[in-house]
């Protein structure tokens, strides 16, 4: 018979129109193209051009219709009617809405305006929000930095001024050697897949240190099933081992490090510790040729960096290098000593530092590159040391994250791998001086500014935000004593502390885009009761007001006063700026734009217009012309196109000036977002070859940055081995200066306040395997999921709509649990109930889940029996916010106690088999949640 | 139609590297998502936001562990339509839906014509097809036949939805009956293999294996040497040699 | 697999339809049972009715029924396809043997003629139907020559019975009826236990190391599904039916099927009154469509498709 096949439509277009923008389904900014048909979204795909996914899309950033057209979308602002978590509620006008939020925070900034809180969530749009707080005046404002991952953020800063996390990534075309500690997925979703599957085809050596192997810990060519909380002293011991086979690039330690800075040795002075400096306030080095101290910068100067040196003053002084090595060459450091602890046998360590060395030393990079140093040097070639590293949240969420990281870029920098090919490379606008320069802007006065940005980098005990007597000045208690270095605040601590008015109370708490009373809180039980804690004597909330903007039907909506509704990612402006997180590369500097592709169909605006427009009700300076009009009356793509920070610096730096030919500064260009549409949605600027590496200390790339406004001088960047402003708090913990921490705090700094990276174990551990928790307890993050934003999503739910514990099959056996069992999870502070999965493939005292699967009943508008309710399972509810009392009573919250990072994985827990007959269901679970007043929701797509 | 076409000279297929695969799922949705509003369309969500969701994919990625202990691995695993040569899933097809295309082997169903027996569902070892309750007929990957010759797609795009969007580029799309083409190359280079080859289907698709692990690899242990030798302390030896090596 | 209570109900009434309709056939062929048009109006009646019930049924399992025509076109290669146009040309023969019997024969011989046709039909049918199942090489349960003789025996079992309840009523012996569903039913009671210890003592070849290929590193053992809730492979494929309540089911289906119609059966053999012998035919029938319905819904809860070993590792 003769066969005929069916003719089918093999060109039908994909739509009718293509537009570009950027993707928000995580915060990884990728290039997407939608396309449209009727006017509807039909198809999202990469966008080829974009540096940052250069076409590939992920599983949530192809789901993004989904989202779009979620039932869960808010539909209009809404006002509480019920009590504060009923969930009850009243749709109301914009007018209305604004005029209330106008009403209140007007009323505030007249009294004192640090009682309002404003906190934010992953946006990326800092740089505006944050001048919302500088103007309107509160100290108390962060993103969501504090609860994710600013141990990585400011120990990148502080020592070598930038960071992985967004500042940097690994040199993927030339590295040849590269540790990836604690990541499951990250921001750099896209580009750190992509680079993975060029590494492989390479066959490039890809070492995966994480207590579990799933996801890239699946490819990798080695995986480190290290114990929790110990990477500090895995690193630690390769350096060790590093030492000891003399692998050291000394060359580059003397060229761009302090290791030759000459460290006080005077016990019990006021600056033991302290760099030695000249009369100018330089950093003295011992110059060997010259066999005298020296201006460690000097160029020609061939310094020591061991040995013992007089000063003038008759003291002794040493090398900060020699101080490092004897720490990490010590025997605490020695593999066969780490390895009880890590779970990571000696031999295995070694083997590591060994190929470690071999790569970078043997495997040598050089690239037909010529560029000339920061002391005037010519080099022919660029020549790098090809060993890369990346780490994330398995490193920064444990309260020695601060010091961790610093090891790891120790690690990085002895063996002379920044900024070099093959190694970490910076990303514009970083490499940045370290510590950065500027601090946080103390409290103003009622109707004023603050004199600065709210956040910034404190060096010395000068630069808190502390009373007289120590007492925190942010509600939050960011950069106290409590947590000096918290460069991006503490959010997890906001609505603690505003309830128990601990330091003291707040009038309005306004939150943006961050699920706090769920998956973003610690101990949601007791958040929860705080978010609704009344004052017995009035009446009156603790919290008098919250005003919250969520584009969906989140599980903190039910516990705002007012609602300001946003709108869907496809349906605003946006910009990811150089002046907050970019996009951009090594290769260069980068930014974008998000242009509504459709208009909303429900009364909902996108949160920074209404935030310009609240500023200008508020006549808050800069948000206003002379007149009072308000000034950015176009909204947001208004602000984007023509604010400026400084004279020619704005949100977007490509198509400045007013033919658009300027980049980087230049007049606002009203044409500016079409520019951008026109190119895609963004604007790579691409360095020129001699300005590619060596950032640190290249004069060509440093000169064009501060043109740039990037840096504020064109000075080579020293890398801080030895952290003198840790040294400097320190000192304050041992009496010394002006600012000096309470009597209950000073134990705590001098222990870790040290100057040189080091070890310690974290918080939960020491305290808790008395009381029989003898796992930890660690979440990640699925590929396909953004924390509870992917369980609205039709299509991302159905792959994962419960997750349970997965616990080592041979721990498992011992107690007698097999999978699929049921099992209580508890902690110090209370007890989950999930079903467990046995696997093989994760560290024998650990146990883990994907994070932020669980959700409460009636949440994101799902019914009430969807499994992310009745079997899906938050760690959050085990997590305690606030450490056993110690020093005198006093809790401190569960964040390293540097930074006020929260310790997420830190947590400590038992597992217990369910009785028999116990419901199969997850535990708590709290009162399910009421729909939202909400107008028949559109049948989805 | 249910009998097969005489074998195709091009043998359109995709290749799956094991090794690479992240298991991110970005094949699937994109997937989803394509397949959603082009030829297969609707593929069915049931319950989509209640307390049973589940519906209609062509794609879907498992993530196994093997082996046990200090052995075992983990390895994700997308799976779909292999496009068989000589697959049984057309040939049980009672109404012709199910065929085979002679031109480049591709496995399709008729949308307008199947009737949604399932007997096809059946006959698959591999679990590549859906019922779609919602549209009464039997889904597959298409092998996205209406995006691979779009003339209204920019060449580079004329390729399957999932291989456009795996991030890692874990999946390869080619020619499998051209020994010379890219796929076939690598499928030789890595000893690609069939899925369940005793069912005789003759999968055109081919995954590639998980590569050797690295992690006992024998760098010079001459690095070690100075590790050993001289007298001192730890500091003493690495001072010396830092004093040393700066005064070269 | 899943048991579709549409195929169950198809393949168990157009079984015993095709079944009834051959001992229909062969008694009024072989002159074993009266040409009364009221005999042969009712017993062709109710075989036929039977049969088209369960084709009807079979069609509740389509996603498009109304498409349901297009599946006589593959015959070719197609068991389902070949099954259609089988029972579709058994009406052929099945209708001229009802006309030739309740009307009178239009040409002579037409009745035998047409009988030895029907059977033929109806044996093609019932085996293309076994044949559907038998020929997936994907599910081993189903993957076993004994299915299709499996099959016919059951059909001709209870069919047999049908005809006992039926000749009475209309005044005929059913004796002979009796011994053949005696016969019938103990072949397909041999039939089916063989087939049981061959399903029970197959070995489980297919793993989930082959399925993905990965076995020479090791036990492959799923870590996480590709979706958390079951999908239509696995709502369709992975149904599972405990082993212990396999195992009891098999005993019910034995009483039931076998056993007790097999009892009241040799009992009809004895001279009884006639409405004894009705009462114990009703009886027998009653047990047996109980007892086939658990046998076709153990067929199908007891077949495990490969693809299983993707979802839940180990073998198939
Ligand atoms: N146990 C445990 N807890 C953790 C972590 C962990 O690893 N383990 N990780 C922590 C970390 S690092 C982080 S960053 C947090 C994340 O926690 P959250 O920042 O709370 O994350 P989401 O759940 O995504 O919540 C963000 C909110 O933004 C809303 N939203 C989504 N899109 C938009 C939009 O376009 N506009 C507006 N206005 N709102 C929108 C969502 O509906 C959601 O309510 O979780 C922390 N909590
Ligand atoms: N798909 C997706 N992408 C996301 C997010 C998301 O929710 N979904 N969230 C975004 C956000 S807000 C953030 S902060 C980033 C975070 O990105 P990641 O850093 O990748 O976050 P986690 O999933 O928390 O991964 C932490 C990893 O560290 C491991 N780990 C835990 N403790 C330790 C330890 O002590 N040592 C070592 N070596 N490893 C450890 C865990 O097993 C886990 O694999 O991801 C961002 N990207
Ligand atoms: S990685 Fe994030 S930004 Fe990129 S496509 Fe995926 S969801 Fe979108
Ligand atoms: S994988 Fe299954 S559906 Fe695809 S051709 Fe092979 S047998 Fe048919
Ligand atoms: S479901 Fe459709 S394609 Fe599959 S066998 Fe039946 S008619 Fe053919
Ligand atoms: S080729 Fe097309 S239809 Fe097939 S799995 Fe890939 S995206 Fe889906
Ligand atoms: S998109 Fe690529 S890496 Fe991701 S699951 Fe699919 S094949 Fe694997
Ligand atoms: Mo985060």
């Amino acid at each position: 018979m003769r066969r005929v096949e069916p003719d089918i439509a093999l060109s039908q277009p994909s739509g009718d129109e293509i537009k570009t923008t950027t993707c928000y389904m995580c915060a990884c900014r990728c290039g997407i193209r939608v396309h449209l048909k009727d006017g509807k979204v039909r198809y999202i795909d990469g966008n080829r051009d974009h540096p940052v996914n250069k076409g590939v899309i992920c599983a949530k950033g192809a789901s993004g219709i989904m989202t779009h057209t979620s039932p869960s979308r808010l539909r209009a602002p809404l006002k509480r009617v019920g009590p504060r978590g009923s969930g009850e509620f009243e749709e109301i006008s914009w007018d209305e809405a604004l005029a209330t939020a106008t009403g209140w925070l007007g009323d505030v900034r007249a009294r004192d305006p640090s009682r309002l809180a404003f906190f934010t969530g992953r946006d990326q749009s800092q740089a505006l929000t944050g001048w919302f707080a500088q103007q309107y005046g509160t100290q108390n404002f962060a993103a969501h930095g504090g609860f994710c991952s600013v141990n990585m953020a400011a120990a990148g800063l502080y020592t070598f001024g930038g960071s992985f996390w967004e500042f940097g990534e690994p040199d993927w075309e030339h590295t040849r050697y590269f540790l990836l500690f604690g990541v499951a997925e990250d921001h750099a979703s896209n580009p750190i897949k992509t680079a993975l599957g060029k590494l492989k085809g390479k066959g490039v050596k890809f070492v995966a240190i994480n207590p579990v192997r799933t996801g890239y810990g699946a490819i990798a060519d080695e995986w480190i099933g290290i114990r929790p909380g110990t990477d500090g002293l895995f690193v630690g011991s390769l350096i060790h081992e590093l030492m000891r086979a003399q692998k050291i690039d000394l060359d580059y330690l003397v060229r761009y490090t302090n290791a030759a800075w000459l460290v006080i040795e005077d016990k019990g002075s006021p600056d033991d510790g302290l760099f030695a400096r000249d009369a100018e306030g330089k950093p003295l080095a011992f110059d060997r040729f010259a066999g005298g101290l020296a201006d460690a910068a000097r160029p020609g100067v061939s310094p020591a960096l061991t040995g013992t040196f007089k000063l003038a003053d008759g003291r002794s002084a040493r090398p900060a290098f020699a101080l490092i090595a004897e720490r990490y060459l010590a025997d605490e450091y020695a593999p066969e000593k780490t390895a009880a602890a890590t779970g990571v046998p000696a031999e295995t360590t070694r083997r590591i530092a060994r190929e470690l060395a071999h790569a970078a030393f043997e495997q040598q990079v050089t690239l037909d590159i010529p560029w000339t140093d920061s002391t005037g040097r010519r080099h022919e070639k660029t020549v790098g040391r090809p060993v890369s590293m990346h780490a994330m949240r398995g490193i920064s969420a444990h309260a020695n994250g601060f010091q961790t990281c610093r090891a790891i870029h120790l690690l990085q920098i002895v063996l002379g791998s920044i900024d070099c090919p093959g190694g970490f490379r910076y990303k514009a606008p970083f490499p940045r001086p370290a510590p950065p320069a500027n601090r946080p802007a103390k409290p103003s006065k009622p109707g004023t500014p603050l004199s600065g940005a709210p956040l910034g980098f404190p060096q010395e005990p000068n630069d808190l935000l502390v009373d007289r007597d120590g007492t925190p000045q942010r509600i939050d208690k960011a950069y106290s004593w409590d947590a000096p270095l918290a460069a991006h605040g503490l959010m997890h601590m906001v609505i603690t502390n505003a309830a128990n008015a601990d330091p003291y109370p707040v009038d309005v708490l306004f939150l943006f885009m961050a699920n706090m009373s769920w998956n973003s809180s610690m101990n949601i039980p007791a958040v929860l009761k705080h978010l609704t804690a009344t004052d017995p004597a009035t009446g009156e909330y603790r919290i008098p007001k919250i005003i919250y903007s969520d584009a969906y039907a989140s599980e903190m909506v039910a516990y705002a006063d007012l609602i300001l509704p946003d709108t869907t990612y496809l349906e605003r402006w946006d910009c990811i700026s150089l002046l907050d997180r970019p996009i951009s590369g090594p290769e260069g500097p980068a930014d974008a734009i998000r242009q509504p592709v459709v208009e909303p169909d429900r009364d909902v605006r996108g949160f920074q217009s209404v935030l310009l427009d609240i500023g200008a009700r508020l006549k808050l300076p800069g948000f206003v012309t002379e007149s009072g009009a308000p000034r950015y009356p176009g909204g947001y793509a208004d602000y984007i196109v023509n604010h400026e920070r400084a004279p020619g610096i704005g949100s977007l730096a490509g198509f400045r000036g007013a033919d658009g030919q300027a980049y980087g500064r230049g007049a606002a260009n009203p044409n500016q977002l079409n520019a951008y549409i026109e190119a895609g949605c963004f604007h790579q600027h691409k360095l020129a070859p001699d300005q590619l590496y060596y950032k640190h200390a290249n004069p060509a790339y440093l000169e064009w940055a501060k043109q740039m406004g990037f840096i504020g001088e064109a000075k080579p960047v020293v890398f801080q081995l030895y952290l003198e402003s840790l040294q400097k708090f320190r000192l304050a913990a041992r009496g010394h200066g002006a600012v000096v921490p309470p009597p209950g705090a000073r134990a705590r700094i001098e222990r870790y306040f040290d100057p040189i990276p080091f070890w310690y174990a974290p918080f939960e551990s020491e305290t808790d395997d008395a009381g029989g928790f003898t796992f930890s307890a660690i979440t990640q993050r699925p590929m396909h999921m953004y924390h509870s934003w992917g369980t609205h999503n039709a299509w991302l739910r159905q792959v994962t709509a419960e997750n349970c514990l997965y616990m080592h099959r041979g721990r498992a056996v011992q107690l007698g649990i097999a999978d699929g069992d049921w099992v209580w999870i508890a902690s110090a502070i209370g007890r989950v109930k999930g079903r467990v999965r046995l696997m093989e493939g994760v560290n024998p005292d650990t146990v883990w889940t994907w994070n932020a699967i669980g959700r409460r009943a009636g949440a994101a508008a799902l019914s009430p029996d969807a499994p992310e309710a009745t079997r899906g399972f938050l760690l959050n509810h085990l997590i305690t916010e606030l450490l056993p009392e110690r020093e005198g009573g006093y809790r401190f919250s569960n964040s390293d106690p540097i930074t006020g990072q929260a310790a997420w994985y830190d947590l400590r827990v038992s597992i217990e088999k369910v009785a028999t007959g116990e419901a199969r269901e997850t535990s708590p679970r709290f009162e399910p949640l009421p729909a939202l007043p909400a107008r028949e929701p559109e049948a989805a797509l | 139609m249910t009998s097969l076409p005489e074998a195709s000279a091009k043998k359109l297929g995709l290749v799956i590297d094991l090794d690479t695969c992240v298991g991110c799922h970005a094949c699937a949705t994109s997937c989803k998502e394509w397949n959603s509003n082009g030829y297969s369309a609707p593929l069915t969500d049931d319950d989509a936001h209640g307390g049973d969701p589940h519906g209609t994919w062509l794609n879907r990625v498992h993530s196994y562990e093997v082996g046990d202990g200090a052995e075992s691995r983990t390895v994700n695993f997308p799976r779909s339509c292999l496009h068989c040569e000589t697959p049984a899933c057309v040939t049980v097809c009672p109404t012709g839906a199910s065929y085979k295309r002679a031109s480049d082997g591709i496995v399709l169903v008729n949308p307008d014509t199947c009737i949604g027996c399932k007997l096809c569902s059946w006959a698959c070892p591999y679990g590549a097809r859906e019922y779609d309750h919602g549209d009464g007929t039997m889904k597959k990957c298409t092998l996205c036949v209406d995006r691979i010759y779009n003339e209204t797609m920019a060449p580079e795009d004329r390729v399957p939805a999932c291989v456009r969007a795996c991030p890692t580029g874990a999946r390869h799309f080619g020619d499998l009956g051209d020994p010379q083409s890219a796929v076939s190359i690598l499928v030789a280079e890595r000893a690609g293999f069939d899925l369940l080859p005793e069912f005789g289907y003759n999968p055109v698709n081919k995954y590639l294996p998980p590569r050797a692990r690295k992690d006992r690899e024998v760098t010079p242990r001459a690095i070690e040497a100075p590790l050993r030798a001289g007298p001192g302390s730890n500091a003493d030896r690495f001072f010396a040699w830092v004093d040393k090596a700066l005064s070269r | 697999m899943h048991p579709a209570y549409s195929v169950i109900v198809f393949t168990t009434a157009s079984g015993a339809g095709y079944g009834l309709l051959i001992w229909l056939s062969a008694g009024v062929a072989l002159g074993l049972v009266p040409r009364t048009p009221a005999l042969g109006f009712t017993g062709l009646g109710i075989a036929l009715s039977l049969v088209t019930l369960g084709l009807l049924s079979s069609t509740l399992h389509l996603g498009r029924p109304e498409r349901a025509w297009r599946a006589f076109s593959q015959w070719r290669s197609s068991w389902l396809s070949r099954e259609g146009v089988a029972a579709v040309a058994t009406y052929l023969p099945a209708g001229a043997l009802g006309l030739g019997w309740v009307f009178g024969e239009t040409m002579p011989g037409q009745v035998t003629t047409a009988a030895w046709l029907a059977i033929a039909g109806s044996l093609v049918t019932l085996w293309c139907t076994g044949k559907i199942y038998s020929s997936l090489t994907t599910i081993r349960a189903w993957n076993q020559p004994l299915v299709p003789p499996v099959y016919i025996a059951l059909a001709l079992g209870t069919g047999g019975l049908l005809a006992c309840a039926l000749l009475p009523m209309f005044g005929a012996d059913a004796r002979w009826a009796a011994a053949a569903s005696v016969v019938s039913l103990v072949v397909g009671w041999v039939l089916k236990r063989r087939y049981w210890t061959a399903i029970d003592s197959a070995a489980r070849t297919h793993t989930a190391e082959a399925a993905t290929g990965l076995g020479h590193l090791g036990t492959v053992r799923p870590l996480d599904p590709p979706h958390t809730q079951p999908n239509y492979v696995m709502r369709e494929m992975g149904y599972q039916v405990a082993r212990r309540h396999a195992l009891k089911l098999r005993k019910v289906a034995v009483g039931l099927l076998f056993l007790m119609p097999l009892a009241l059966l040799i009992w009809l053999l004895a001279p009884l009154p006639a409405f004894a012998q009705l009462t114990l035919a009703i009886a027998a029938v009653l047990s047996g469509v109980i007892g086939v319905l658990v046998e076709r819904w153990l067929f199908f809860a007891e077949a495990e498709h490969v693809v299983v070993v993707y979802y839940r590792g180990g073998a198939a």
